[in-house]
């Protein structure tokens, strides 16, 4: 039985939406059920590595009706085959639950969504900024934050040659 | 004692010009490469430009033993911290030459984690422009410090606490100032 033919019988229907573009396959699943098919997949499919995590903001994006795409690229090692799950969350408090339970690799990925999307993965065992300052308050990849930053680049003591 | 006295291999000079050569012909670079720079720096360094031709080959990886900063490349918000920490920790006299155009001006990289330009918050000496800079160049920029070490150096460094002012240009941007005017208006409308 195919992953597509199992998670339709597993799943009620509508629920999922599979979409293929060349041997790329894609599910874009309600964030409800996002741990249940990830789950699903890794136990009974054997997609066993998270290959990305990644979201999308689709602000003011045309026809987009949800504010963050999370993006999981699964692949099995066995087939080599890859999957692509892609759910949606909206503002305000953005939360997904953590898959760190399921992958170890999610532990920076989730924390890399959180830094720059603002989004938050419940049940992650250590949730904080990997790549901005741990005093950074913005989340950069939004689309609303200014790409030359609020002044943080700025945001320095000055040393003069006297002085120094 | 006359000069008709002194042999003819000694030298009369000043001490503080004295100073300013043995320092200018014996720069310790601390390599403060973060990009494509640092290649080039590390051309510089080897054995087809060879620094040490100006006595500036001795790169020294802890800031202690070093009397001038070469910041080569971009240099990331987070960064910046730990460049003005290096800074702090090199002993007197110093020098800093800004290499390349991210670390003068942040280049092309005008973003929020990008630094726009070392000089706003280190001192810099010298700024050799390019992108990268060729080796030649780069020595061409040595060349013009160790004049400059030269012509003006003293030994307690006195010319250095003259220097009282921010090297820079005011962190502040057209950008941001569209940005606070828009802000501005926006508190205006509202109230």
């Amino acid at each position: 039985m195919s992953t597509e033919d199992s998670l339709k019988s597993k799943f009620p229907q509508g629920e999922l939406v599979f979409s293929q573009f060349r041997d790329n396959h894609r599910i874009a699943v309600p964030a409800a059920h996002m741990f249940d098919v990830l789950a699903f997949l890794k136990n009974e499919h054997h997609f066993d590595m998270l290959a990305e995590l990644t979201a999308v903001d689709y602000l003011e994006y045309e026809g987009a009706r949800d504010r963050f795409g999370v993006v999981y690229v699964l692949v099995c090692t066995k087939s080599g085959e890859r999957l692509v799950l892609k759910t949606h969350v909206n503002d305000p408090d953005p939360v997904l639950p953590s898959v760190y339970s399921l992958w170890k690799s999610a532990d920076w990925l989730e924390r890399e969504v959180y830094d720059m999307f603002g989004i938050k993965f419940s049940g992650h065992p250590d949730l904080r900024r990997i790549l901005t300052p741990d005093e950074f308050t913005a989340f950069p990849l939004r689309k609303d934050y200014p790409l030359k930053g609020r002044g943080e680049r700025h945001n320095f003591p000055v040393l003069t040659r006297s002085e120094s | 004692m006359a000069m008709k006295d002194v042999p003819d291999n000694i030298f009369m000079t000043t001490i503080d010009a004295a100073a300013s050569w043995a320092r200018a012909n014996s720069l310790w670079p601390m390599p403060f490469a973060t990009a494509c720079c640092g290649i080039e720096l590390m051309a510089t360094a080897s054995s087809r430009f060879d620094l040490a031709r100006f006595g500036a080959e001795v790169m020294r990886f802890s800031p202690r033993q070093c009397d001038l900063m070469i910041v080569a490349g971009r240099v990331a918000m987070k960064m910046l911290p730990v460049l003005q920490r290096i800074w702090l920790q090199m002993p007197e006299p110093k020098w800093c030459i800004s290499m390349g155009a991210c670390a003068c001006t942040g280049g092309v990289f005008d973003t929020y984690a990008v630094v726009q330009g070392v000089d706003r918050f280190i001192p810099v000496d010298l700024y050799v422009p390019g992108c990268p800079p060729r080796p030649e160049q780069l020595m061409a920029g040595i060349i013009a410090l160790q004049d400059k070490i030269k012509h003006g150096g003293t030994l307690n460094g006195t010319e250095f606490g003259k220097r009282t002012q921010p090297m820079g240009p005011a962190p502040f941007d057209l950008d941001e100032l569209i940005r606070v005017r828009e802000a501005n208006e926006k508190l205006v409308a509202l109230s």
